[in-house]
């Protein structure tokens, strides 16, 4: 407090380069010079109170607003303005006033502490212009990059549009070959089926004439083990001894039962005998063979995969989701025609091994055959060709609803991948896709997120790409990646960081955001008091 | 930290990830002992009162001048004790009691004492057949021994102040042979399970008995998959006090439990065993980080505490004759006269060592802290700096993270002075080295910082990785400084850098050189402005058990059983001479630990642990400080913000709030939460943390002044309210609430969402003044205050005078040659009294050279005077006072100030509504003599 000094003579450059003397009390901008009017009465600049000019940096708060003490620290809230010379100006808190530490490059702020510092305004100056100029050349070449990119981005979109729309066209056509197939597979698959159908019943026909006969001989068969006495009856005795007969299950064959059997008769001839087989033959075990093993039924799922298998292969996994409706359509289609497929399909029907296999198709038939698979061949290949065509498609249009940035500067980004290696890891971003994390001596990738949107500041929000939804961390949240784009010339990753747990944060470059120069040659401090 | 995400742990055992593998979030009890799973607590705890086997053998009393021996046997098995008496200077009795020929010595405690006691004369005043009557120096207080039990009671006139073994569970296990050497051994020694047990009552079948005694843990106890060997067998020892009349103790932390201790019946005692807690619980008795055996006993008439010497594993119980009563019961006490007194029945039991008991007699509170001052020294004297805010997280990242939270502050307006590094900053957790890629050019950054003047601290702990490419692992195998197993290797268990060994502190010759760690040309790439931290000291084991060292390990000759307690506090110690040592003697240490024990306080700071962003934690961060500031650590905090999981903002604004007034001031996080820093929870946020930070700068002259009172005194500076008002009963319970020094009472805001709190404003004389708003209230009444989110209740009490800076720099240093406003509280008597104590705020030379100035500021017959209370004292401040604020002042004519002969008329405003007097700019330096005179 010993060596205030009330007022300073302020000496810095003018545009002209002549050197002028402005007085004003310490810390005071030009701009609010005329409210310290020396010798008159100071009204703080809340217009609280009025004190004498004297109390104006003396040391003392007086105003609640801080505004009679521009020059010192002696209110909590008061800002300091140094000039900077050479420089840029500034207001720093003025708490910052006589702390021991050089804040203000003309050292202004530190006018009695002790602290030694030393004006390095010119210097700063110097380093400020070049480094603005430098900015300047590389958003001067970024934003002709930027053009070029904008002007890429345009015809790409125009060809791109224009291939959808020619693409579009060529599906239609597609789209009416396939209906065109269609019929003619129809058509011969009306024939195929009629012919196969008729090939069965002779053979389902043929089947049941052996199945009789089969079943007269078992009867004989068991008439004869039955008749135990030879006497050339089976009575009700003789049937009782068979207990797996017992129509209730309960363990005993009574003879009620037994009589219930035989249509109440005591006993059966050969011929009388036949209903009862009737009655009896599914539970008949003969006597003399093992008991038959029941056969083992093939669960009549799963036969359909191969085919789901095949239908979702030509689609690239991220986009399932979109597209459900018309994939279940083209399903559809598939189980139908697998369902229709040559009998290679292996029905869960019993067969016994005394059946014989069904004999193959008369050359007829087989003609009808070959004829409907071509023409589901034909149908099927036009079919593959028009899915193609709509990935092709909806690729295309998924690229272009993208968000590349006002004039699609981004485009050339998409499906890249930038990488940056650190000391411990490689990081990788694919703008638009995702960003994720490897490290360099082995173990596996980490995802970091996912392209989430666009997020920077209201003015502009294509300085800032948020990915999100990466890999959970332990106790903690998913991992997310914001990245920070400014201008560059070259499109580079140039750091990665994890401010906090499982959230990254990444600088990026390119020209994308080079903001258009002023036109007037860049003269970087105009002094806000000239 | 405790904590390690699995994905970091791939270097640990199964054994240690299970450790950690509780997802819910809360302790894993299972890990830690109760005293039924810790066998010498189980068998001492099944002893029963009113069947002591020890008797005095009064003719082997001996009494020099200042010490009184005395033999006892124990009836059960004719083992003879040696029982030791003395009367200390201060009102201090202490009572040893060891074996009178031990097997091979025990354990006694070394380095916790600052000197041998000094010891004051003792006198018999009469003796039969049946005591001895001692005089306890000039207070009409007498020391009666009883022969038959074996009993000790202090008496002042007519009254018992405390009773030892008054319910007979005195129990002394003395060393034996085990059976396997028994056959080579003196067969006449006779031995027993538990001395003093209820075998004589069973006396008959002692010899049968035994095998099966045998069982119980004496020899060998499993705890989990760990195996203790115990190759001295049973070895503790037990001793109850009788408080008639106290209805009130205090302290024994480190507990995450409520000021005013519990009764432990039907419940765990309260146990002492430094431990590594993850995610502890609050409100139990469970040990944490830290042990202090010293407890405090409180009633309208006096304070007195019993410290309980011994450094092993030790449980104490509390019983109360009134403790089931309702407080209807007592008035019913009351009315009907009941002549029950109350009483509160405490009993230490210890696994090894001796019995080492002072019983400081108080009378007052400020006379129990002195006492034990001087039994194991005071809060060391902080730098200033260390006073001011810390800002922690596990971790600051590299270099580059720190330059920018350091600029956050800065673009934020927000003062700090520390920021801090965990762990990660060091090269694979090998302490005293940095991260090649993360923190390639320490220096550098600690330039930045001191540009700022600002400090950093770097966590060293005290578990060293085994890597035989490491110096400091090479160097202590080489000297062979680290602890052994049983089997003489050296000890090696799981921390943070995967295996390591545990260096042995309790060696001073290990300490020496550990402190010489911290030259700077041994301790690369540290500077002045580096500070240390130590966690992990208790020391924390991954796979050990109960996460701790196995107790069978060894410290020269003594097993770690023996020292565990103290372990933490000779890190520290070391640490801080280390500190001391680098600087040639001249700078002031800032050294923080985890674990501690009696006597840490003279090495630097405390934290709570590993606390979490919960509003309980919050709240109990008040009374586990207060407790620790009743047995001498007054340099305490919780982490602001809680260290696990995330806190809300409101959590978050009302932590700093209350941290903001707590001794300690730092705020951490664990590496698995969100970013913190003050400005990242929007501007509204950003500025009321701002503002409460800054409050807290504005008082630094207050802390550190009340620093340099608790160093030179023992007084603690963040405290009950009972301390300063101790007949006041309403205050004895309350620990939502405390002061700082006598004279700011601090009600922070714990509860989410609170719009009012109550507060206690103690004292029927007192009035206080808010210190926001100047409105005075009158004391011993309960003041319900309406808040809001920007509010924190500190009140000034009537009568003082508070130093504050009132220009908040970006950091404490900044502020050094700044101006000082005094706030003048005025009495309802129209008097104030303060003081005001400068120095440079970081060497030894207030204490070396008398480098200080200690001014007496006293308001009284309307003139504010500054009066020398250190005339010898030689300190130039260019500090000055700027103004002066007096309230519950009337409006004066005229204002002068009287300095050098010479009287200057003194601008003043006045403000009617509140009372306070503003006297603007008077000027004066503020190491001057002056008066102000009010006319």
């Amino acid at each position: 407090m010993t060596c205030l000094h009330l007022l300073l003579t302020l000496v810095f450059a003018v545009s002209l380069g002549t050197p002028v003397e402005i007085q004003r009390p310490r810390g005071v901008p030009l701009t609010k010079k005329q409210f310290y009017e020396e010798g008159k009465p100071f009204t703080c600049l809340d217009g609280s109170r009025t004190i004498p000019f004297d109390r104006v940096n003396d040391d003392y708060c007086d105003c609640k607003d801080g505004s009679d003490e521009p020059g010192t620290a002696a209110c909590p809230n008061g800002s300091f303005h140094c000039t900077n010379a050479g420089y840029r100006p500034m207001f720093i808190p003025s708490s910052r006033i006589n702390d021991g530490i050089c804040d203000c490059c003309d050292t202004t702020d530190e006018y009695n502490s002790g602290a030694k510092c030393e004006n390095t305004c010119k210097e700063l100056g110097r380093k400020e212009r070049e480094v603005l100029q430098k900015m300047a050349e590389i958003t001067k070449e970024g934003f002709l990059l930027k053009q070029q990119l904008i002007e890429e981005a345009k015809k790409g979109r125009e060809e791109k549009q224009g291939k959808v729309t020619d693409m579009q066209e060529n599906k239609k056509q597609l789209e009416e070959k396939v209906e065109a197939l269609r019929t003619v597979k129809e058509a011969a698959e009306q024939p195929e089926k009629e012919a196969k159908e008729r090939h069965l019943k002779a053979w389902e026909e043929q089947k049941a004439a052996i199945r009789l006969e089969k079943d007269k001989a078992k009867m004989a068969e068991a008439f004869l083990e039955l008749d135990d006495n030879s006497d050339g009856f089976v009575s009700v005795s003789e049937l009782q001894s068979h207990a797996e007969l017992d129509p209730d299950a309960d363990g005993t064959l009574t003879e009620t039962e037994v009589q219930g059997l035989m249509g109440g008769a005591a006993q059966v001839d050969t011929s009388t005998f036949e209903s009862v087989w009737t009655n009896i033959k599914d539970k008949y075990h003969s006597e003399s063979q093992p008991e038959e093993p029941a056969p083992v039924e093939t669960p009549p799922d799963e036969v359909k995969e191969p085919a789901v298998d095949n239908d979702s292969e030509p689609y690239p996994e991220d986009d399932i989701s979109e597209e459900d409706d018309e994939d279940e359509d083209d399903k559809d289609d598939y189980h139908e025609d697998d369902d229709k497929a040559p009998p290679t399909v292996k029905t869960p029907e019993k067969s016994h091994e005394d059946e014989e296999a069904m004999p193959p198709y008369d050359p007829d038939t087989q003609a009808l055959i070959e004829a409907a698979q071509k023409a589901r061949d034909d149908f099927e290949d036009s079919e593959k060709a028009l899915r193609v065509m709509d990935d092709q498609i909806r690729n295309i249009e998924k690229e272009l609803s993208f968000d590349f940035g006002p004039d699609a500067e981004f485009t050339y980004m998409y499906s890249q991948c930038y990488e940056l290696s650190t000391s411990e890891y490689i990081y990788r971003l694919c703008p638009f896709n995702r960003v994720s994390q490897k490290p360099k001596y082995g173990g596996s990738e980490t995802n970091l997120g996912i392209w989430g949107s666009w997020s920077g500041p209201e003015n502009n929000k294509y300085l800032v790409m948020k990915y999100e939804h990466g890999t959970g961390c332990w106790q903690g949240p998913n991992r997310s990646t914001t990245v920070k784009l400014t201008c560059g010339k070259e499109t580079v990753v140039t750091s990665t960081s994890e401010p906090s747990r499982c959230e990254y944060l990444m600088e990026f470059t390119t020209p994308a955001v080079c903001q258009e120069p002023a036109n007037t040659e860049p003269s970087p401090h105009g002094h806000e008091e000239l | 930290m405790a904590v390690i995400s699995i994905e970091r742990m791939g270097l640990l055992s199964v054994v240690c990830v299970s450790l950690f593998f509780s997802s819910t979030f809360a302790v894993d009890r299972g890990n830690f002992k109760t005293c039924d799973q810790s066998a010498f607590c189980k068998r001492q705890r099944a002893l029963k009162p009113g069947q002591s086997p020890y008797r005095a053998l009064l003719e082997t009393l001996e009494l020099s001048d200042s010490r009184l021996t005395l033999q006892l046997i124990n009836d059960n098995n004719k083992v003879h004790l040696l029982l030791e008496l003395y009367r200390l200077q201060g009102n201090m009795t202490r009572v040893k009691i060891n074996e009178l020929k031990p097997l091979k010595p025990r354990f006694e405690v070394p380095d916790v004492l600052i000197a041998e006691p000094p010891t004051e004369p003792l006198s018999v005043l009469s003796k039969d057949d049946n005591g001895v009557v001692l005089s306890l120096g000039a207070e009409n207080q007498r020391l009666i021994v009883s022969a038959r039990p074996f009993r000790l009671d202090i008496m002042e006139g007519p009254e018992v102040l405390l009773s030892l073994n008054s319910r007979g569970l005195l129990a002394f296990e003395h060393l034996r042979l085990h059976k396997d050497t028994q056959a080579q051994a003196d067969g006449a020694e006779v031995k027993e399970s538990v001395d003093g047990d209820q075998q004589q009552d069973e006396g008959k079948k002692d010899e049968d008995g035994e095998s099966e005694k045998e069982e119980d843990g004496l020899w060998e106890e499993t705890f989990k998959s760990h195996t203790d060997t115990k190759p001295n067998g049973p070895t503790s020892i037990s001793l109850d006090f009788s408080l008639p009349g106290v209805e009130h103790v205090y302290g024994i932390p480190e507990h995450a439990d409520d000021l005013k201790l519990k009764t432990t019946d039907g419940g765990d005692p309260y146990r002492l065993y430094n431990l590594d807690v993850f995610q502890y619980e609050l409100y139990n008795p469970m040990a944490l980080y830290g042990s202090i055996p010293v407890m405090l006993a409180h009633n309208t008439q006096r304070t007195m505490g019993i410290f309980w010497l011994n450094a092993a594993e030790t449980w104490v119980d509390i019983s109360s004759n009134t403790a089931g009563k309702t407080v209807f019961g007592k008035m019913l006490d009351f009315v009907q006269g009941s002549s029950e007194k109350p009483q509160t029945d405490v009993r230490w039991i210890s696994e090894s060592g001796i019995i080492d008991v002072f019983i400081m007699l108080g009378p007052k509170p400020s006379k129990v802290f002195s006492q034990y001052a001087s039994l194991t020294g005071t809060q060391s004297f902080p730098p200033l700096a260390s006073l001011g805010y810390h800002q922690c997280r596990w971790n600051y990242n590299d270099q580059e993270d720190v330059k920018s939270v350091d600029q956050g502050f800065d673009q934020h307006d927000i003062p700090y002075d520390f920021i801090w590094l965990d762990i990660e900053h060091a090269d694979g957790k090998r302490y005293f080295t940095w991260d090649p890629h993360k923190f390639p050019q320490p220096k550098e950054m600690l330039q930045g910082l001191m540009d700022k003047r600002r400090k950093m601290v770097s966590i060293v702990d005290p578990h060293i990785r085994v890597d035989s490419g490491y110096k400091i692992h090479n160097e202590i195998t080489s000297k062979d400084f680290y602890v052994k197993n049983k089997d003489g290797k050296n000890y090696e268990g799981w921390c943070w850098p995967g295996n390591s060994g545990y260096p042995d502190f309790t060696k001073p010759e290990m300490r020496a050189w550990w402190a010489s760690m911290f030259a700077y040309d041994q301790y690369e790439g540290s500077m002045e402005n580096l500070f240390t931290w130590n966690d992990m000291n208790e020391p924390s084991v991954f796979n050990g058990p109960e996460v701790t060292m196995h107790k069978d390990a060894l410290h020269g000759k003594w097993e770690h059983r023996d020292i565990h307690n103290i372990y933490g506090l000779y890190v520290q110690m070391a640490t801080a001479e280390g500190q001391i040592q680098r600087s040639g003697g001249v700078e002031r240490p800032f050294v923080l630990t985890r674990a501690f024990f009696a006597g840490s306080q003279r090495y630097g700071a405390v934290w709570t642990g590993d606390n979490a962003a919960e509003w309980d934690h919050l709240k109990i961060s008040i009374p586990m400080c207060l407790s620790l500031g009743l047995v001498g650590v007054s340099f305490c905090g919780a982490d602001v913000g809680g260290f696990f999981k995330n806190p809300s903002t409101e959590l978050l604004v009302r932590w700093y709030q209350t941290g903001a007034y707590q001794p300690f001031f730092r705020a951490h996080a664990h590496l698995d939460t969100t970013r913190r820093e003050p400005w990242l929870f929007g501007p509204e946020n950003t500025a009321l943390i701002r503002e409460v930070i800054r409050q807290r700068y504005a008082l630094l002259p207050y802390w550190y002044q009340l620093f340099y009172q608790a160093h030179k005194t023992g007084m603690p500076v963040m405290r009950p309210l009972w301390v300063d008002y101790p007949k006041d009963t309403a205050t004895f319970t309350i620990d939502d609430e405390f002061l700082i020094g006598s004279d700011l009472l601090v009600h922070p805001v714990t509860e989410e969402g609170s719009r009012g709190v109550t507060a206690y404003l103690p004292g029927a004389e007192e009035v206080w003044y808010d210190v926001h708003t100047f409105q005075k209230h009158n004391g011993a009444q309960n003041l319900y205050i309406p808040v809001t989110l920007s509010s924190i209740p500190v009140f000034q009490r009537g009568g003082s005078i508070i130093p504050r800076k009132d220009r908040v720099r970006r950091s404490s240093t900044c502020m050094e040659n700044d101006p000082y406003t005094l706030y003048v509280a005025l009495s309802p008597k129209k008097f104030a009294e303060g003081e005001l104590y400068i120095d440079d705020g970081h060497s030894f030379n207030y204490d070396t050279k008398k480098e200080f100035i200690h001014r007496s500021l006293t308001f009284a017959n309307n003139a504010l005077t500054s009066s020398n209370l250190c005339p010898d004292c030689n300190f130039l401040t260019s500090s000055w006072i700027e103004k002066v604020l007096i309230l519950g002042a009337s409006k004066p004519s005229k204002v002068l100030l009287k300095m050098d002969g010479k009287e200057t008329p003194v601008d003043f405003e006045f403000d009617t509504s509140m009372s306070v007097l503003t006297l603007r700019k008077p000027g004066m330096n503020a190491g001057a003599d002056w008066t102000l005179l009010l006319q």
